[in-house]
């Protein structure tokens, strides 16, 4: 199956290795990876911000981008649920509005994409470790996506699997609200970080880099033991 | 602004607000609480999302239809002896209010259950009109007693007290002298609220739903007090807000429904006080005289807007009891007597952006919010849309900001922009960076670094593997 990449701003410049293991293991599924180079940056920070007019080329050259694609897919709900939204925001628009939706009705987050399209629910991946999980507020709300990973997850051999007290609680990300909000943000963060701590799990996974990025930088800066990883980077271990 | 509370701006609420521990481990036990039981009430429905689906339908098919739902209310109420009142501005329903005080001659007024009349600030202009105004819901009572301490949530007023604040507040301005047990300080109100319906003049409620049908009102209440306060004194006035109507008493099941499990979990709650006109012939008791008060002072402005699904609220407060926000900066930091996402919209739509131009940023557009709004209104879509108004028409967004957007919706445009930017930018943070991280970083990641470590930019771009695996030259 041919899929093409939407790797993320974020992945494509902070964290190559999520990029890396989404292409290893969808790779291992069969599938053939195509990259166009064209891709950029969804909008949504500047979208949120509500710079709808200045951000609206940019989703316009992502719509082209992808226009051949069969399929996207990305490691990142809340990028994929900003491509859902692009048909919302181009409506009435008469070129770009089916355009937009021609793009929401084919991309798909990555664990997303493996159950729902693949069909697959064991990708047969090893990791020793105990893991807690926190699901991302445009993953699961915004784009739907609540059982994929968990399914995926509960699949991998070796992984210890404990449950993040208050998990669908907000990170305090929210893209500019972090700096923005930045004392608000800091509280939330603090009570994610709180949360996973009383799991005592060694590793935290998450299926969304802004969110990540979000609680692992709060963890490094209080030095806490816990390692912060991408569901890819999971999956794609054996 | 009536509705506005305090003085201090937006950043120091925030900070009183994080600063103030006993509230916020108030909140987050209250949020716990009321989530759970919400959630408990919602699945025992089974078809939860079906409730919510007619509750949307009902509450759009209302304000599409305000003018006939409004009019067929007014008339039969009318037809029942009762007056009503159109009220454009807070001014011209204070003023009618004033002036049925003063025909009457009225001294003590009793209140239960509104917003509104908080939005319109009634009490203070009767007070200064020489009156006494008693509120009599516990949890307002509890705030009167304590020189007016504005409400911090939508249905449980008081929530940024406990139970020794609230025996002091009652020792001093009440002569208590009993302990703190919930049971006796709820005891200690109900002796003094007891004297107060007997002694009053007016009677004065607000309105969680008139039935245009039937030119009734309906108030929904676990302390029994609107029954006292609605069927004791000889002048009743209700004040609504003009959006909460509903056609029929068919509506106002299902509305009152998702009522009491959206708001605190309960299947129904202990007391329905349904009130049509004043009383008749054969009636045992009620008031011989009833107003009915419409407000608008705003409301109008927004139908018809990408704004009307706000007017959707019937003040549940599900909202406020799933906001990550909300949890750590309490109701206070809103500034205005609607707080949490809900307040976030509506108060800079009554308010004004000058006044509320930070609440609508107050959100990571989580989206909790809207999962669980029982009449489903797309709030942290409103939310959305205000930045978007205050950007573009409003133009209040700083011009820092502006110049960032702009520079990167053209970034973000141009892959070639991209490209070069995103090649040069490990060098250009070296200065910054030790090991993979920038601890301390310029500009615009100042913020999140004094809170956070922010990753270094990667030296080779995952484009750059991927292309040079391509050409076989990249590990796999």
């Amino acid at each position: 199956m041919k899929v093409t990449l939407f790797a993320t701003c974020l992945v494509d410049m902070f964290q190559g290795n999520v990029g890396k293991a989404t292409v290893e293991l969808l790779e291992r599924l069969g599938c053939e990876i195509d990259f166009p180079e064209s891709q950029v940056c969804c909008g949504q920070p500047a979208y949120n911000s509500g710079y709808v007019k200045e951000v609206k080329a940019a989703m316009k050259s992502m719509i082209d981008t992808f226009a051949d694609a069969e399929y996207v897919v990305s490691p990142s709900g809340s990028c994929i649920a900003m491509f859902h939204e692009y048909p919302h925001i181009f409506k009435g628009d008469p070129v770009w509005e089916s355009k937009a939706k021609n793009l929401a009705a084919k991309s798909y987050e990555l664990t997303q994409f493996i159950v729902d399209v693949l069909k697959i629910e064991d990708v047969g991946a090893r990791f020793k470790g105990k893991v807690t999980y926190h699901t991302s507020c445009h993953m699961t709300r915004l784009l739907g996506v609540k059982k994929a990973p968990m399914i995926l997850l509960g699949n991998v051999k070796d992984l210890e699997f404990t449950e993040l007290p208050s998990k669908e609680q907000c990170c305090g990300f929210g893209g500019t609200f972090s700096v923005k909000m930045a004392q608000i943000s800091e509280q939330m963060v603090d009570e994610k970080v709180m949360h996973v701590e009383e799991t005592s799990a060694d590793y935290l996974i998450g299926a969304d880099a802004g969110c990540l990025m979000n609680i692992g930088g709060r963890i490094d800066r209080k030095g806490k033991p816990i390692k912060v990883l991408h569901i890819a980077e999971v999956l794609n271990s054996r | 602004m009536p509705m506005k509370i305090g003085t201090n701006d937006f950043k120091k609420r925030v900070e009183n607000g994080i600063n103030d521990s006993f509230m916020r481990g108030a909140v987050a036990g209250a949020q716990e609480r009321m989530g759970t039981r919400r959630q408990d009430a919602a699945d025992e429905l089974g078809n939860w999302e079906e409730w919510r689906n007619l509750g949307e339908e009902i509450r759009q098919h209302v304000l599409d239809n305000l003018d006939y739902y409004l009019e067929q209310l007014s008339e039969n109420i009318a037809k029942r002896g009762g007056h009503v009142f159109f009220a454009q501005t807070a001014e011209e329903a204070n003023d009618y209010i004033k002036d049925i005080v003063k025909k009457k001659n009225a001294k003590k007024i009793v209140k239960a259950k509104s917003m509104v009349t908080e939005e319109i600030s009634l009490n203070s202009t009767l007070e200064q009109a020489g009156c006494t105004v008693v509120e009599t819901d516990l949890g307002e009572y509890i705030l009167q007693v304590d020189d007016h301490d504005p409400p911090s949530h939508i249905v449980v007023p008081a929530l940024h007290k406990n139970k020794e604040q609230i025996r002091d507040v009652f020792t001093q301005k009440l002569g208590y002298q009993k302990t703190e047990k919930p049971e006796e300080l709820a005891w200690h109100a109900r002796e003094m609220l007891r004297k107060e319906y007997l002694t009053a003049d007016i009677g004065i409620t607000g309105c969680n739903f008139a039935v245009a049908e039937t030119g009734s009102f309906a108030l929904v209440t676990n302390e029994g007090n609107a029954d006292l306060v609605t069927s004791l004194p000889k002048t009743q006035i209700t004040v609504m807000g003009m959006e909460r109507l509903v056609p029929t008493f068919e509506e106002l099941e299902v509305l009152v429904s998702l009522l009491t499990r959206s708001a605190v979990g309960q299947k129904l709650t202990s007391y329905i006080t349904v009130l049509t006109g004043p009383r008749e012939e054969l009636d045992v008791d009620g008031p011989e005289e009833f107003h009915l008060v419409i407000v608008d002072n705003g409301r109008s402005k927004i139908l018809g807007t990408e704004f009307q699904p706000i007017l959707q609220c019937i003040r549940c407060a599900a909202c406020i009891n799933v906001c990550p926000v909300y949890r750590h900066v309490g109701g206070h930091s809103y500034g205005s007597i609607y707080s949490g996402p809900v307040g976030a919209v509506l108060s800079p739509l009554l308010g004004g952006y000058d006044e509320y131009k930070e609440l609508p940023y107050a959100s990571t557009l989580c989206g909790a919010c809207t999962e669980v709004c029982p009449v489903k209104i797309p709030l942290h879509q409103l939310l959305h849309k205000h930045r978007q108004v205050i950007v573009e028409k409003e133009g209040k967004a700083p011009i820092s900001e502006k110049l960032a957007m702009k520079a990167f919706g053209l970034g973000a445009a141009s892959p070639m922009l991209y490209k070069f930017g995103s090649k040069a930018a490990p060098a250009a943070m070296n200065p910054f960076t030790a090991g993979d991280k920038i601890s301390n970083g310029p500009g615009p990641l100042k913020a999140w670094t004094e809170i956070r470590e922010f990753p270094a930019p990667n030296k080779e771009r995952f484009r750059d593997w991927f292309e040079n695996r391509e050409k076989g030259g990249g590990e796999s």
